[in-house]
């Protein structure tokens, strides 16, 4: 899942973007506001980690516009002024979470999942599909009852499209989930991981729609 | 002591001596007016024994006992006169009742006189009727005239003594009455609770109270635009202190979980670089508190040497990033500054470490002076100009310059104003910001 950080402290932002990175997140981390809304206006992000108090302004007037503009983007405040005037004023702003510095990355992790995951509409953790359980906390998976272990591009891949059952996802969607701007897309990487994706859940599990992309198997 | 007491004390002494004096003066002008009345009738009495001895309505004795002169002993103030006349050769011709045997004058010639007789003063007027060879004295006695007086004064006290209680208590209470305005005052103080620093309610307000009220409201005014800037600072500088721990959390957590080595150097690399930040950021808020309570004593110092020795104790940093720094002023002049040489050496010194923060590896860091201006350029790419006014507000840094505490102008800039002097930074023409610190006037 691709997160956009809006932080400008270096050493915090260079932290946030390895830890998220280790917890599967693909993160691409900006350290202003005008930064953040030229990211926004030019990728799909599933959600925001936004510190308050950035060089050009207040992080709340970003995610004020967000919502102005009828986005329901999951967000996530950080913020130093850990108040309950500040949590309710961010809340109130449109945040869906809010963190006070300094926190633990598995926590924001945590956080960070639960609200990307109210905003596809479920509740529950952990994702079920013919037969297979997909915990995103741990990266791993089982099928009946027997662990899978899954690299973090494999796991991006799988997770991306047990999100949404059934639903077709591009080659260059499921490579923006992959990779943020530091990194170099390797090329055919998508297929190396759903070919070893196929290797470990078995060839049925991820179809190939030709000329279109891919999708998980009907069930049954 | 209280104020209502200190008010009681001054009008009551001032009261009792107004009332004193006026008695003192009663005293004298009635001791006046009694000497002035019964001298005339002592003179009276004397001419008139003397009219009635030559019209032989007094026989005179021969020799022998003297004759009884028939003065009304039966009023109030009984023997009051005393009537005695001698013949020139010196013998008591006649006396009235009561008066003392022995010559109520010594004195030989005529008119009026004091003596001591049977241990009394009297006050005599003596008349010489030459043609019948006699001088008569009539004298009353002092005793009964300082009487006379003490009976007025008392006439006066008694009734004083009475008045002064009620009108002291008439003053406290007044005193109370007029002194209320002040402790309304007081007691709406009393009941402020401290966060409360909105000015006074409005009201009729005496006066004499309208420069204090004023002034509390002035006060107060002060004290909450002083207070709002201590939330800010504090809000600000809790955000400035948060931000570098989560960052050490987070690296910590790293450091930790890294699945390989590079990361985890990495993640240790930044920790370190994190502490110092974090430990040049305190140093910072540290400073700028010290700047804003610095002292205003004069002080002198050898600005060359300050130069030198900051840019000696910014050798390693600029080494470090690879900047070349010098300082170009000379050395061995004494400048006299209007307060503690503190506040300069902490500005330079900030202007400094920014300087060679924001230039790019390879480029130079120049102090020089022209005057009373000293310089500071750098090779970075310049303050942006939508950054330029807000630029030494506290906490405001460059978006590049991410190492930054924000704090570095807003102490140069504080220092600055204390010294009298100020802080500029004119616009860069692409290569390089300029900071000048323009030095206060002599004295």
């Amino acid at each position: 899942m691709r997160i956009l950080i809006v932080e400008d402290d270096p050493v915090l932002s260079e932290g946030l973007s390895v830890g998220l990175g280790l917890s599967g997140f693909t993160v691409d981390p900006v350290a202003t506001l005008g930064d953040a809304r030229a990211a926004l206006a030019g990728s799909e992000f599933a959600g925001v980690v936004l510190d308050v108090m950035l060089p050009d302004g207040s992080g709340l007037e970003l995610l004020s516009e967000i919502r102005r503009s009828g986005s329901d983007l999951p967000v996530l405040l950080l913020t130093a002024r850990d108040q309950v005037r500040d949590r309710i004023e961010g809340l109130d702003a449109g945040a869906d979470d809010h963190l006070g510095k300094p926190f633990d990355l598995h926590e924001l992790a945590a956080r960070l999942r639960a609200i990307l995951r109210r905003a596809e509409g479920r509740a529950t953790a952990v994702l079920r599909w013919n037969g297979l359980e997909l915990d995103p906390a741990r990266m791993r998976g089982q099928v009946n009852g027997v662990p899978l272990a899954f690299s973090r591009r494999e796991f991006a891949v799988l997770h991306a499209l047990m999100e949404r059952p059934g639903q077709i996802l591009s080659k260059p969607a499921l490579e923006e989930r992959l990779y943020g701007w530091q990194e170099e897309i390797e090329s055919n990487a998508v297929e190396v991981h759903v070919h070893h994706l196929r290797a470990k859940l078995g060839r049925g599990f991820i179809e190939t729609v030709r000329g279109l992309g891919y999708r998980v198997a009907a069930e049954g | 002591m209280s104020l209502r007491l200190r008010l009681f004390l001054i009008l009551a002494l001032a009261t009792g001596a107004i009332w004193f004096s006026a008695v003192m003066w009663i005293e004298h002008s009635t001791r006046a007016q009694v000497t002035k009345v019964l001298d005339a009738r002592l003179a009276e009495a004397a001419n008139m024994v003397s009219s009635l001895l030559e019209d032989r309505r007094i026989a005179m004795a021969g020799e022998g006992a003297p004759v009884a002169i028939p003065l009304d002993p039966h009023h109030d103030y009984a023997h009051q006169l005393s009537c005695q006349i001698w013949s020139l050769q010196g013998t008591l011709v006649g006396q009235s009742e009561g008066a003392p045997d022995t010559q109520l004058t010594g004195s030989a010639g005529t008119g009026y006189s004091e003596s001591t007789v049977g241990g009394e003063t009297w006050r005599v007027y003596t008349v010489e009727n030459r043609a019948l060879g006699v001088r008569v004295m009539v004298g009353d006695s002092l005793g009964v005239r300082n009487r006379l007086v003490a009976g007025v004064i008392e006439g006066l006290l008694l009734p004083m003594a009475l008045i002064l209680p009620l009108l002291a208590a008439a003053i406290w209470v007044s005193l109370g009455q007029g002194l209320a305005p002040m402790h309304r005052l007081a007691e709406a103080l009393r009941l402020r609770s401290p966060s409360d620093l909105a000015p006074l309610p409005a009201g009729p307000v005496p006066a004499e109270m309208r420069p204090m009220r004023g002034a509390l409201d002035g006060l107060f005014s002060r004290l909450a635009a002083a207070r709002e800037t201590e939330r800010d600072f504090t809000a600000f500088a809790a955000h400035e202190l948060k931000t570098p721990l989560a960052g050490l959390r987070t690296q910590a957590q790293i450091a930790r979980i890294a699945p390989d080595a590079a990361t985890r150097a990495r993640a240790l690399h930044n920790i370190e670089r994190s502490v110092d930040r974090t430990d040049r950021l305190v140093r910072q808020l540290l400073e700028l508190s010290a700047v804003e309570r610095e002292g205003a004593a004069a002080d002198r110092l050898d600005l060359g040497e300050l130069c030198a020795e900051i840019c000696t104790d910014l050798a390693p940093l600029a080494e470090a990033r690879g900047v070349t720094l010098r300082s170009e002023v000379p050395q061995g002049v004494e400048l006299a500054l209007p307060a503690s040489a503190f506040l300069l050496h902490a500005a330079l010194r900030n202007l400094v470490e920014n300087a060679v923060q924001a230039s790019p590896e390879g480029g130079s860091v120049r102090v020089s002076q022209d005057a009373a201006v000293l310089t500071v350029q750098d090779a970075g790419p310049g303050i942006p100009e939508a950054l330029r006014a807000r630029a030494c507000e506290r906490f405001v840094r460059g978006a590049q310059g991410g190492d930054g505490s924000g704090l570095g102008l807003a102490i140069a800039r504080a220092a600055m104003e204390r010294l009298g002097g100020r802080l500029e930074l004119p616009a860069s023409a692409g290569q390089g910001q300029r900071a000048e610190l323009h030095l206060p006037g002599p004295g």
